[in-house]
């Protein structure tokens, strides 16, 4: 048997610390192979070694039976080896065509003048075959994470690769958009490409990959094919135990009415928009991507100006001109971008965790050490945040940990409304499973919880309710008795007012 | 293991600044007799002074990630404003007060430009700097204000306290004081967070543009004291004193260590990288260099510190 990658003993240490132990990987011509393991299990890592961006200390690396050791992503790329990061490269200024052709663009002769019509056609073209509509002119910042994401994967296709990497590729993307991926991933393998997909969606490794392979604490644990074996048996080799349900069982008592809100508008995308949580309930959030989910929060936690509309709180009207008076009245916000919007990635563990509770640490302004360090321990214990010590910066720490502080600094004092926008996005199951916990734990004391998620079996399996968004408005709010993936996307995709 | 080499490499990175100070003192003690002598330290330091005020409050408002470039105008304004009081018979102290709260405002304006405009700090210092030296010129119609008979603003630039010269003795004071509020308090917390990352600051409730006024404001404030201590000292206020002193404050921070984008560097490095350029400046004048090749000189050596700082960060 011929394959495509044949990676074998891989070893790589970062100062002192291995990540990779043995480490295996092979891919064949036609197939979808996904790549799975908790976050730091050394995935990504594999994949830098094999595009040439780190170099393996020991094993061999084949490429179409030939041995290779790349020095860099260009030459990989040349070879017919691309990837697609799960960080977008995408320079926001630059437009979608600019973008594509980056560091390879079309010019007249060695003139260095650009060919910038045959460029924009090229574009079109294969935007066309991802069957998105994206003009070639629209500069990337102004387009959503999905699109952008889109603009990448045209341009590894634009490469004619041969073996495609795809991390965590629909994380940001809306479900047509995922749809029209997995067609053209398809496509590609009936052609003959090796797709290697990492992703931490259970529903979309079932049914796109035809193996599985898997890696646990940089060590390869076996290849298993897709037909033959289950998720159960999956997530038993990546965690090494078991973790039992995905979604915690839920034993809440719902109360009364927590938050009410009623004809928000920001004058521009958001239209009356109006709905309440009452104590102890999970309400979801769904919609396609730009729906206008995010904005909604964004207005109601004070982020953004609002035009019109009244927030009550414990049937109390509270006034939010911002995130401070948001945070005063116990409204609290987990943003979906932790990296820019969530965390201050250069600072420390115990600095990101002390900015929201001065009140705890800080008495007239001054900061009290000795509490700060007690604080940032316990937390660090509470939420179970794998971290050297209080002192590692947020930067270095693994995506599922980076999201736990990114929620757990909101908890130093219970809030009454709890808003979390895609609250699990790039976090393994494991980690998951503890985001969900912490969840059910909040509302059995009585948090109201708003989840915002684009991920729709999470929508179900931890939602009490679930409100539908679609072009700036409530299209739908399903109640348990109604929730099914049918109902919320014919509301998300405009189809009915109320759900029936 | 790793980790010992980690915190060591820190330690010193943080120290570097202060090897390098040692070093230059070092030289200079060998190739001149006269520097080390104690009224030559206490004419450096008295000079350091100056720009370390400055430079204390450039800190902030660069860990906060901005720039302001209005630190000299807002000197040489206030330093006129004060003279120009006492000179038309006002109480010095009075004058002094006013000096002061003159200066804090040029800040607050510098820092409500920045955050209720959202023009970079970079092209609303440029634009009040020339406003505030455009407004010292129509103030003292270009001409020196001269003449002070008053033992109090004497003092405040030539006195002694205990041996030591009053503007150290208040540098000394106000350093100990700014380092404590960046190390110790929520004030200094948010200064580093809004530099860090000022979207992420927001949403988790700090008033960032609130802080960055205080931080603009404070910044005002020590630059009038400079021009205070500046006329006192030279007995003269004119609307082109503390020309190119934003230039040296920021080389001063940039010395110390602290990142030009913000959320990284400390208060000792900028004190530290003062003394450096001070220090240079006093040497090379007792070595008998022209200032000309001064200038070349403190400009190769901000280049090299900043080289061996970028080492540093990437190994």
């Amino acid at each position: 048997m011929e394959y495509l990658i044949e990676m074998t003993g891989i070893h790589k240490s970062f100062s002192s610390v291995q990540v990779l132990k043995n480490a295996a990987f092979r891919l064949k011509a036609g197939e979808i192979h996904a790549l799975m393991g908790e976050n730091g299990a050394g995935k990504s890592t594999l994949m830098k070694i094999l595009t040439g961006v780190y170099k393996a200390d020991a094993g061999t690396i084949k490429v179409k039976g030939k041995e290779t050791a790349f020095a860099n992503p260009t030459e990989a790329e040349n070879s017919g080896v691309a990837i697609i990061h799960q960080e977008l490269n995408i320079i926001p200024k630059l437009t979608v065509a600019e973008n594509m052709f980056l560091g390879r663009q079309l010019v007249y002769g060695r003139t260095g003048i650009l060919r910038d019509k045959e460029m924009k056609n090229k574009t079109r073209e294969y935007m066309q075959r991802l069957g998105v509509e994206l003009d070639p002119d629209a500069v990337a910042e102004s387009l959503s994470i999905g699109q952008q994401q889109m603009i990448e994967i045209a341009k590894a296709l634009s490469k004619n690769a041969e073996v495609l990497i795809m991390d965590e590729p629909t994380a940001a993307l809306t479900d047509r958009e995922i749809e029209s991926l997995f067609q053209i991933m398809n496509q590609l393998r009936s052609e003959g490409v090796g797709i290697v997909y990492i992703s931490h969606r259970m529903e979309e490794i079932f049914r796109m990959c035809d193996e599985i392979s898997v890696l646990r604490d940089g060590s390869f644990l076996g290849t298993e094919q897709t037909a033959s074996t289950t998720v159960q048996h999956i997530v038993r080799l990546m965690v090494g135990r078991e973790i039992g349900d995905r979604y915690p069982e839920r034993r809440t008592v719902i109360g009364s009415e927590r938050l009410r809100v009623s004809g928000l508008s920001d004058g521009k995308k958001l239209n009356d928009i109006s709905f309440s949580v009452k104590a102890g309930e999970i309400v979801g959030v769904a919609g396609l991507m730009g729906a206008g989910r995010t904005e909604i929060m964004r207005l109601l936690f004070g982020a953004d100006k609002k035009k019109k509309g009244q927030v009550w709180l414990d049937g109390k009207v509270v006034n939010i001109s911002d995130p401070a008076s948001a945070i005063q009245a116990g409204i609290v916000f987990v943003t979906e971008d932790r990296k820019h919007q969530g965390l201050i990635l250069d600072m420390s563990v115990r600095e990101n965790l002390s900015l929201t509770n001065y009140p705890f640490i800080a008495g007239k302004g001054i900061i009290s050490s000795g509490k700060e360090q007690e604080l940032s321990e316990q937390m660090i214990k509470r939420f179970n945040i794998r971290t050297r010590d209080a002192e590692q910066t947020v930067k270095s720490l693994s995506g599922g940990n980076q999201q736990k502080i990114a929620i757990g600094k909101w908890l130093g004092k219970l809030p009454k409304v709890f808003i979390m926008d895609e609250p699990t996005r790039g976090v393994d199951v494991g980690a998951k499973k503890e985001i969900y916990s912490m969840m059910n734990e909040l509302s059995e004391q009585g948090v109201a919880i708003i989840m915002v998620s684009s991920d729709l079996p999470e929508v179900l399996g931890v939602s009490d309710r679930v409100i539908v968004v679609h072009e700036g408005r409530i299209a739908s709010v399903l109640d348990k008795t109604q929730m099914n993936q049918e109902a919320i996307m014919h509301a998300a995709t405009g189809g009915s007012s109320n759900g029936h | 293991m790793a980790i010992k080499n980690k915190q060591l490499s820190t330690v010193l990175q943080k120290l570097g600044p202060l090897i390098g100070l040692c070093i230059i003192v070092l030289i200079l003690i060998l190739s001149s007799p006269n520097f080390l002598t104690i009224n030559n330290i206490l004419n450096v330091f008295r000079q350091v002074s100056i720009n370390a005020l400055i430079a204390f409050g450039m800190t902030f408002v660069i860990l906060t990630g901005g720039i302001d470039l209005s630190v000299g105008a807002t000197l040489a304004l206030s330093g006129a404003l004060t003279a120009g009081m006492m000179s038309s018979g006002l109480d010095p102290i009075t004058a002094v007060i006013i000096g002061l709260l003159a200066g804090a405002v040029m800040g607050a304006v510098n820092g409500l430009l920045v955050t209720k405009t959202n023009i970079a700090p970079f092209i609303a210092t440029l634009a009040t700097m020339t406003i505030y030296r455009g407004l010292a010129l129509v103030y003292t119609d270009g001409r020196p204000i001269t003449g002070f008979n008053s033992e109090f603003f004497t003092m405040i630039g030539g006195g002694y306290f205990f041996g030591v010269p009053v503007p150290v003795m208040i540098t000394i004071i106000l350093f100990a004081v700014l380092y404590f509020i960046l190390r110790k308090t929520t004030f200094g917390r948010n200064v580093y967070a809004i530099g860090g990352n000022e979207e992420a600051s927001r949403l988790s409730g700090i008033k960032t543009g609130r802080f960055k006024i205080y931080v603009y404001t404070l910044t005002g404030l020590l630059s009038s004291l400079a021009g205070i201590i500046l006329a006192s000292r030279l007995n003269s206020a004119q609307a082109n004193a503390g020309t190119g002193y934003e230039l040296d404050a920021i080389a001063a921070v940039v010395l110390g260590g602290t990142s030009l984008s913000g959320g990284r560097g400390w208060i000792v490095g900028t004190l530290v990288g003062a003394l450096i350029i001070g220090v240079l400046n006093n040497g090379l004048n007792l070595m008998g260099v022209s200032s000309f090749y001064q200038q070349v000189v403190k400009g190769l050596v901000i280049l090299l510190a900043v080289l061996l700082d970028r080492k540093k960060a990437s190994s």
